[in-house]
């Protein structure tokens, strides 16, 4: 087996640290930081006052320990709030940007310069605390659509932001869902008009690069009546020996016969062999179909972090609305994950679909945690669930913990769940037929992922099965 | 039976699996074009020959070598043996979830392709090329877009493996119980295609229990192996000899010896 280990666990691409002077916020946290980030933001009251709320309530919040994941106690107060690259550039200049910032992304493989971009992807760049670059925003604005830094729409379009932030994600949904509403930096901004097709994919990349700060950043996604839009985010960061928090809310609304198709790959450092650094990724990502008719589909591609717990869920409450999730959660060296989904149907007729692969290798640790909760008034609701578990040599764990909460007699309920493991059997009859070794565990664990993959979005399908050390050739559409 | 170098030369060839001694010494030479069965009764190590000669990494080699077209055979990965042109219809083939036949097929063609410096095969080319292999032998494009064996039935997987055969033309093909689990039907579709394959510069190697399957493919030479030795070679009156007399006086000769 150790030809295939080694295979899975090939050392992470994107540690390198970018030289930037940077303005970093001492560490600690009180109201007293959280003022200064809300006016470094230039916040109107009433963001403040929130902040505020929830950082109350956070004090009063303990963290959770019900996942099934093991670490050391976090130190909130040695976590630096605010880290920001000096020479703040002028968004509607992209130009102006930092050509620092400018390489880091690139490397990255996500240009950002006029010549340079990924055709049909608007990006929106987040480095540390803040949005460096936004492209397309004029393109997209032709159409009436917004794509935008949350700082800056929390200025500009204050009425959006105050009308839906919060309304699906809590300021005291969860203690880490608080904690980032009191410090959250930056994150991006989507509303959709009514019946508009959203022309390009948007796309945020987040980057940590400082030491000692944690990245919290919220995004909210407004789909307008009858309006389609598909939004995809990417993150990475450097090799460290220390743990970094990162921390995310994302709240999405689709209103009356609107779509959104939220779609992760998710690649922070995972630590090294022995589990030492790595990204803790504590993030709540929920959407509402507050309208009928309305889909709401998550998709997700999780190999990096040391420890992940992330349950993108849907409230499905318009009647006739669809929630969906799919996932692909990679545990190698000694990762942990806790990931799955909440589906809560309210609805008639409210539909979700549930495809989750855990993949475990090395000492990693895999939960596939869901709930799906079929209250009183969904007649008619249905739910579908797959947890497969693949497992890649024998020190691994996968685990499956599903939970049916269901209240009305009418719902229709189907789970399957299945494990297997990589075994010599499979890798030999492919190398029988001429693959090499790698290939070999290539084409088995695409294969394994097949459904999830088809649905990210075509550009991003690629990027996700060369994470997993996949050559796709050929096997897309 | 023809002169001239060996495709395969196998000499005094010990191999164990976990531990115990299964094939104690066997010898055999495999000439261009030729087609030869290996009988013999359950346990007798016919499976752990094709196995080793393919380089499944669970037989260790004790003795012995083995030369395909005069190079170590033993010493060679098991993609260089395939690549090589080195082919086994697998006994139990495995299944590949979501991978269709046709990709992987395709994948496969390609690594030999690119073993013998030829262009590799776009998606497109490789439909035609695989339309004219099947046409050639009688066969449609039914199961190419399943997934690999996925909810195939026994019968199924063993004409996918006679399929792959065809489109991966190998010059030495071991065909492991190919026979086992098929109905007479399947039996002679199987057959009458391995017939349709036999070429002059391409050799069989059978490894068969019953002897039915050498009523329609007839071999040039056939052994019998028994206790991991191989007891007794002779032409193709020999399997309808053991067909009659069963196994036993073989092993019994083996025990002699």
């Amino acid at each position: 087996m150790t030809s295939i280990e080694a295979h899975v666990q090939q050392p992470y691409k994107y540690g390198f640290v970018t030289d930037i002077e940077s303005e970093v916020v001492p560490a600690g946290l009180n109201e007293d930081v959280i003022r200064l980030i809300s006016a470094k933001k230039g916040e109107p009251e009433w963001m403040l006052e929130w902040r505020l709320k929830a950082y109350r309530n956070w004090l009063k919040m303990s963290e959770p320990h019900w996942p099934n994941v093991k670490y050391g106690p976090i130190d909130y107060q040695a976590i630096s709030y605010y880290a920001a690259p000096k020479q703040r550039p002028k968004l509607d200049s992209l130009d102006q940007v930092d050509p620092k910032l400018v390489q880091t992304f690139e490397k990255l493989g996500i240009p950002i310069e006029e010549q340079k971009r990924l055709t049909g992807v608007a990006v929106d760049a987040v480095f540390d605390s803040v949005s460096v670059a936004t492209t397309f925003q004029a393109e997209l604005a032709k159409y009436g659509v917004i794509f935008m830094p949350i700082s800056q729409a929390i200025r500009e379009h204050a009425d959006l932001v105050q009308k839906y932030l919060g309304t699906v994600v809590p300021h005291n949904d969860n203690f880490f869902a608080a904690l980032n509403t009191a410090v959250f930096t930056d994150g991006s901004f989507v509303y959709v008009p009514k019946g508009v097709r959203c022309p390009l994919e948007l796309s945020t990349y987040f980057r940590i690069n400082a030491s000692s700060t944690g990245q919290f950043e919220r995004t909210l996604i407004i789909a307008d009546e009858g309006s389609h839009v598909s939004y995809l985010e990417g993150c990475s960061a450097p090799m460290r020996d220390e743990n970094q928090l990162h921390a995310a809310v994302v709240e999405l609304i689709a209103l009356d016969n609107a779509q959104i198709k939220y779609s992760t790959i998710q690649n922070w450092y995972p630590g090294d062999d022995e589990g030492k650094g790595g990204i803790y990724n504590f993030v709540t990502k929920r959407g509402k179909c507050a309208g009928r008719n309305a889909k709401i589909s998550w998709t997700q591609v999780e190999t990096g972090s040391a420890i992940t717990w992330k349950y993108p869920g849907c409230i499905l409450q318009g009647d006739n609305s669809i929630g969906e999730f799919y996932s692909v959660a990679v545990t190698s060296h000694k990762q942990q994950a806790d990931t799955g989904t909440k589906m809560i149907h309210l609805g008639k007729n409210t539909r979700s679909t549930i495809v989750s692969k855990g993949i475990s290798a090395g000492r990693g640790q895999n939960t596939y945690r869901g709930l799906v909760k079929i209250m009183k008034g969904a007649e008619g609701a249905r739910n579908y669930s797959q947890c497969d578990s693949m497992l890649i040599g024998d020190k691994c764990g996968a685990h499956t913990f599903p939970y049916i909460d269901v209240r009305n007699s009418t719902a229709i309920m189907e789970h399957e769940a299945s494990t297997s493991k990589i075994g010599e059997d499979q890798i030999f009859y492919l190398r029988q037929r001429g693959l090499s070794a790698e290939d070999a565990v290539s084409m088995i664990v695409n294969g394994f992922c097949k459904e999830v993959f088809k649905e990210l979005p075509m550009e991003f399908a690629v990027e996700a099965t060369r994470l997993l050390g996949i050559s796709l050739e050929g096997s897309v559409g | 039976m023809k002169q001239g170098k060996g495709l395969l030369e196998v000499k005094g060839l010990r191999v164990a699996v976990a531990g115990n001694e299964i094939l104690k010494g066997v010898d055999l030479t495999i000439r261009d074009g030729e087609v030869h069965a290996i009988m013999g009764p359950n346990g007798s190590g016919k499976s752990t020959l094709a196995q080793v000669l393919a380089g499944h990494p669970a037989y260790t080699v004790l003795a012995g070598t083995a030369k395909y077209e005069g190079k170590d055979l033993l010493d060679m990965k098991p993609e260089e043996r395939a690549r090589a042109g080195v082919f086994l219809a697998f006994q139990y083939p495995v299944e590949i979830r979501g991978i269709t036949n046709s990709y992987f097929l395709r994948s496969a063609l390609n690594a030999l392709r690119r073993e013998r410096g030829e262009a590799e095969l776009d998606p497109i080319d490789f439909l035609q090329f695989l339309e004219q292999k099947l046409r050639a032998i009688g066969w449609d494009d039914s199961m190419m877009n399943r997934p690999v064996n996925e909810g195939f039935s026994g019968g199924e997987k063993k004409r996918n493996e006679i399929l792959q055969l065809a489109v991966l033309e190998p010059r030495l093909a071991i065909l492991d119980e190919t026979d086992s689990g098929l109905d007479i039907d399947a039996l002679k579709t199987v057959a009458e295609t391995v017939n349709k394959l036999r070429a002059p510069n391409r050799s069989f190697l059978i490894v068969t229990h019953y002897q039915r399957l050498l009523n329609y493919i007839t071999p040039d030479v056939v052994h019998v192996l028994a206790d991991g030795r191989i007891v007794k070679s002779g032409g193709p009156e020999l399997a309808h000899e053991l067909e009659a007399k069963g196994y036993d006086w073989l092993r019994d000769a083996a025990m002699v010896s």
